[in-house]
């Protein structure tokens, strides 16, 4: 048996189902990863003592006949998610000293099945960024190197935490936030699976919002059963979350059949962008392949305003986060900076408390939302993600799910693309649609770039057919035979 | 048309109110702590009020009703889909950073509302627009001398705003326009309108022109808190406008806010500063769809409205239209008559009189409100049917009235009592008639020659002999029919 911060989700479910090992030992040997991963700076909070006494309790219920879906099973929670009375910071010097005194309903859910709940996950401010570099408390590094580099590289975002102690082994799946690429995108970068679910299956009450009509709540794990598995808990109507959505849960495990036969697969042709690389062209023609073999009919498909989707998204999404800052005052929580006047007490009070890429984009969604330009900007974006949206909607009369690649390159260097925003942008080019479509998708790891890093490949579906999304993923997952590791793994000498 | 009188001659005024109206709700629009006014500071505020991270709206179907029944009760277009947008400003009571308001899709579009003047007439009022929005909270500067406190206790409670055309051209319009949407209101139930508690406020838009002339530039004028203050406001702003004009000045488009205590308006912010509130719809909340089914109901479960009471009053009950709209300014009012008419147990016209009379002039006399009254609507009826069965007389009845107000005692009681019982019986009042017949010959003379006046002069001696008594109708044909 290896280490028990190894096993997958699942395999760790059956294990304390069969009595192999009790939460209380699966948790220690986590806390013991999550202390031994602290180089790669991916918490922002441990949690070890909760962690435990989570575990006690989870064992009893256990004896006592009551398991829950993911009862004993440690997890690390992107500091987005408010817990009560755990320092809750969204990566910002802001919410510094904010304990919140309710509890998210993605991590009460996750709590209900039985769930343990090891740290908090360091993340982007306020989940704005691709590369982890933005967070307050400092960047988080990847668990991979590029072979022959010793370089750090930067873990993707924003849920860069989430992703790297995932893929190091100091947790057995995180929950993440996916806005326009969030849980895609690092988890592409780390060599894992994300899930970004459709917009309205996870409640968002609870989460600190960032762009309110994209957010949404998802599970970072290392196999695509274990994402199904968190998904199930996760999910659900929240009466307090007025856009979620009334519809049962399915079990998302039971979709995994590995059956595909006759599932026809859109592949867009607008995602083949200038200057990707020729091996993340390569991979996706590999994915392809895959799926044929395994029954399935690839159509090629047009998704025509593509192109427009990654200025629509950088419109949309700073427009509503600088309406969604706005309560970060100074006035009720976190940081204040005085001031002799009340405007005064504001500008410092954010002029300290946000970093530089947050203010960026406070900036931009003030302005695009302004008297004047508003209908340039703001409005018009919205008019283009509603034809965005209406091109999958057409491709969806034609196939129950598109393949593309997640990212258009492998992760990048600690540092590099820090002065081009735009550059860092870009990232997102291939995950930002389906946010704006509210549709879900999921990045599975597929294959290694030339210089020995992890490459995702990404399934977008029907809206609330996860199920399909996943059982595409998981023939991906199996044609793609992924077992390379990243370099550091938690406990390993 | 009431013009005013200025030096380069006549000036007409176009004023616009905007009125804001707290819901009558037990929660607030978009969280579930109370809307009670009078707690002590931020007892009533939820984690949604109070904008901490993370936390959503979630829309109060109440405040949904109440709006709509508004809607309907000003004879309103009712949107069926209508969006919530927010309206973003920084300040320290408003925790969220905006305001959730409703901008380009209201709940409620035209409607019109009917003004009852006091000379008898009506003016028709547009009504442009009603939309829901969320209250701020209350800062509270004067609790340390460098510090400014905030109160969210308001923080999220459901506001209507009521946007009137811009119809109304004198202060009293003004006035009769504000008692007269208070009064719908609270037929509806939607709004106690109670103004000095603040649940409904006002800002006036206000212009100047010369008959005839395009739209003047106008001044909004805000925080003014009582139909007095309004009318004060009014006076000051439109001669301070004119003014301006006439001494070759501009108007400036711009923001004033009332001061109460000097009776004037000054500047608070001009359009030049005015914010840029970048209203964009809030994602947090999806577009509020209405089902034509259900506002048919809202529609048919509204109580009987003031202007359909008055018309029914007119119509049916053979009231003048000015008593019938005094009777049905207020609910209770209108109810307190209501009670007392019974049905068609007692005579309309004279319960009118009696309510409108006697009884409205001891509430005012007495100060006391209407459901603190000494006569209720039981003993009022009471007191009116011994005038109509002739036991006593509507004179004696005055009296008796003023004794019930006194001590509350049943006016049977005072009658009994008092041995007022009025005296109708034929032989009594023949003999006391043929008496000062044959003591007053003289006078006898000179009805026959032709002043019947005097028949009032013998009506009021057997009135003084019996104290009045006497039933004056068979006093008076006794007389008749002997005289003549």
């Amino acid at each position: 048996m290896p280490p028990l911060n190894e096993q997958t989700l699942s395999a760790a479910r059956d294990g304390l189902a069969k009595g192999d090992f009790n939460a209380v030992e699966l948790t220690q040997a986590h806390i013991a990863a999550v202390e031994a991963a602290r180089p790669l700076n991916a918490f922002v909070t441990e949690t070890p003592e909760r962690a435990l006494a989570m575990a006690v309790e989870s064992d009893k219920r256990r004896s006592a006949g009551q398991a829950g879906m993911l009862e004993g099973i440690p997890l690390a929670i992107k500091d987005l998610f408010c817990t009560e009375g755990v320092l809750t910071t969204a990566g910002s010097h802001i919410l510094d000293g904010f304990q919140p005194p309710y509890e998210s309903t993605v991590t009460a859910n996750l709590w209900n099945q039985g769930a343990v709940m090891l740290g908090k996950a360091n993340m982007d401010e306020f989940a704005m960024g691709s590369s982890n570099m933005t967070s307050f408390y400092g960047a988080v590094e990847n668990p991979w190197r590029r072979s022959g580099d010793n370089r750090p590289l930067v873990p993707g975002g924003s849920s860069g935490g989430s992703a790297a102690v995932v893929a190091a082994r100091g947790a057995l799946a995180a929950t993440g936030t996916d806005t326009g690429g969030s849980i895609r995108q690092p988890a592409s970068f780390c060599g894992i699976v994300g899930l970004k679910p459709t917009y309205g299956r996870c409640s968002r009450w609870g989460t600190v919002a960032f762009a309110s009509s994209l957010d949404q709540p998802g599970p970072l794990t290392r196999t695509v059963r274990d994402a199904a598995l968190m998904l199930r808990a996760m999910a659900g109507h929240d009466a307090k979350d007025s856009t979620s959505v009334d519809r049962p849960v399915p079990d998302y495990e039971a979709a995994l059949t590995g059956d595909i036969r006759g599932l026809k697969v859109g592949i867009p042709k607008e995602y083949r962008v200038d200057g990707m690389a020729a091996e993340i062209d390569t991979l996706w023609q590999q994915g392809i392949d895959w799926l044929r073999q395994a029954g399935a009919e690839p159509v090629e498909i047009s998704l025509p305003h593509t192109r427009y989707a990654l200025p629509t998204y950088y419109i949309v999404a700073p427009a509503e986060a600088s309406s969604n800052l706005a309560r970060y005052d100074g006035v009720r929580f976190g940081l204040r900076v005085p001031g002799n006047t009340l405007d005064e007490m504001y500008e410092a009070t954010r002029g300290e408390g946000f970093g530089a890429e947050v203010q960026r984009r406070v900036l931009i969604g003030t302005y695009v939302l302004s008297a004047g330009y508003y209908d340039a900007y703001y409005n018009k974006a919205r008019q283009v993600r509603t034809l965005i949206a209406n091109d999958f909607s057409k491709a969806f009369e034609n196939v129950d799910v598109v393949l593309t690649p997640t990212t258009p390159s492998a992760a990048f260097a600690v540092g590099e693309k820090m002065d081009d925003p735009i550059a860092m942008y870009l990232n997102d080019v291939f995950t930002v649609p389906a946010s704006l479509a509210g549709l879900p998708a999921i990045s599975v790891p597929a294959g290694l770039s030339g210089d020995g890093l992890p490459l995702g490949l990404h399934l977008i579906g029907r809206a609330f057919d996860e199920e399909t999304v996943l059982k595409a993923a998981g023939v991906l997952e199996e044609a793609a035979q992924f077992t390379a590791e990243p370099g550091f793994i938690a406990g390993r000498g | 048309m009431a013009l005013i009188e200025g030096k380069t001659g006549q000036w007409e005024m176009v004023i616009g109110l905007e009125v804001h109206a707290q819901v009558t709700s037990e929660s607030k629009l978009f969280s579930g702590a109370s809307a009670t006014f009078g707690g002590e500071p931020n007892a009533n505020v939820s984690m949604v009020d109070a904008a901490m991270p993370g936390m959503l709206p979630v829309l109060n179907r109440r405040s949904v009703e109440q709006a709509v029944k508004t809607g309907l009760g000003l004879n309103a277009k009712i949107n069926l889909t209508s969006v919530f947008e927010r309206k973003n400003y920084f300040y320290a009571d408003l925790p969220s950073g905006y305001q959730i308001s409703q901008h380009l899709h209201p709940i409620v579009g035209e409607g019109t509302v009917v003004l009852d003047m006091a000379d008898g007439t009506t003016r028709e009022v547009g009504i442009e627009r009603l939309h829901l929005e969320q209250d701020a909270g209350k800062s509270l500067h004067d609790q340390h001398p460098s510090k400014t406190y905030i109160d969210l206790n308001r923080s999220g409670i459901t506001l209507m705003e009521i946007v009137s055309k811009p119809d109304l051209r004198t202060a009293e319009e003004v006035g009769v326009y504000l008692a007269k949407l208070r009064s719908i209101m609270r037929y509806l139930g939607t709004c106690d309108g109670n103004m000095e508690e603040g649940s409904m406020r006002c800002d006036v838009n206000l212009s100047v022109r010369k008959p005839g002339d395009p739209l003047g530039t106008r001044t909004e004028t805000k925080n003014v808190n009582s139909i007095r203050f309004v009318k004060l406001a009014i006076e000051h702003e439109v001669h301070r406008q004119i003014a301006v004009i006439e001494e070759g000045g501009r108007i400036v488009q711009e923001t004033r806010l009332f001061d109460s205590v000097k009776g004037t308006t000054r500047a608070m912010r001009s359009k030049e500063e005015a914010h840029d509130y970048r209203y964009f719809p809030d994602p947090d909340l999806l577009p509020l769809v209405l089902d034509q089914a259900w506002v048919d109901e809202v529609r048919q479960a509204l109580p009987e409205l003031p202007d359909a009471k008055k018309r029914r009053f007119v119509e049916k009950l053979g009231l003048s239209p000015y008593d019938a709209g005094v009777l049905v300014n207020d609910k209770e009012t209108a109810a307190f008559y209501e009670a007392v008419i019974a049905g068609d147990k007692r005579d309309a016209k004279l319960v009118a009189n009696w309510v409108t009379g006697d009884f409205f002039g001891a509430l005012n006399r007495s100060g006391v409100a209407l459901s603190e009254a000494p006569v209720d609507a039981d003993k009022l009826g009471g007191l009116l049917d011994l005038v109509s069965d002739g036991t006593i007389s509507g004179r004696i009845a005055k009296d008796v009235f003023e004794e019930m107000w006194e001590n509350g005692k049943t006016a049977a009681d005072i009658v009994e009592a008092k041995g007022l019982r009025q005296i109708s019986d034929t032989g009594a009042l023949e003999a006391m008639v043929d008496k000062v017949i044959a003591e007053n010959p003289g006078q006898v003379e000179q009805i026959k020659a032709g002043n019947e006046k005097l028949l009032g002069w013998f009506v009021g001696q057997i009135m003084k002999a019996t104290q009045g008594k006497a039933n004056p109708g068979m006093v008076n044909q006794l007389l008749r029919k002997k005289l003549s």
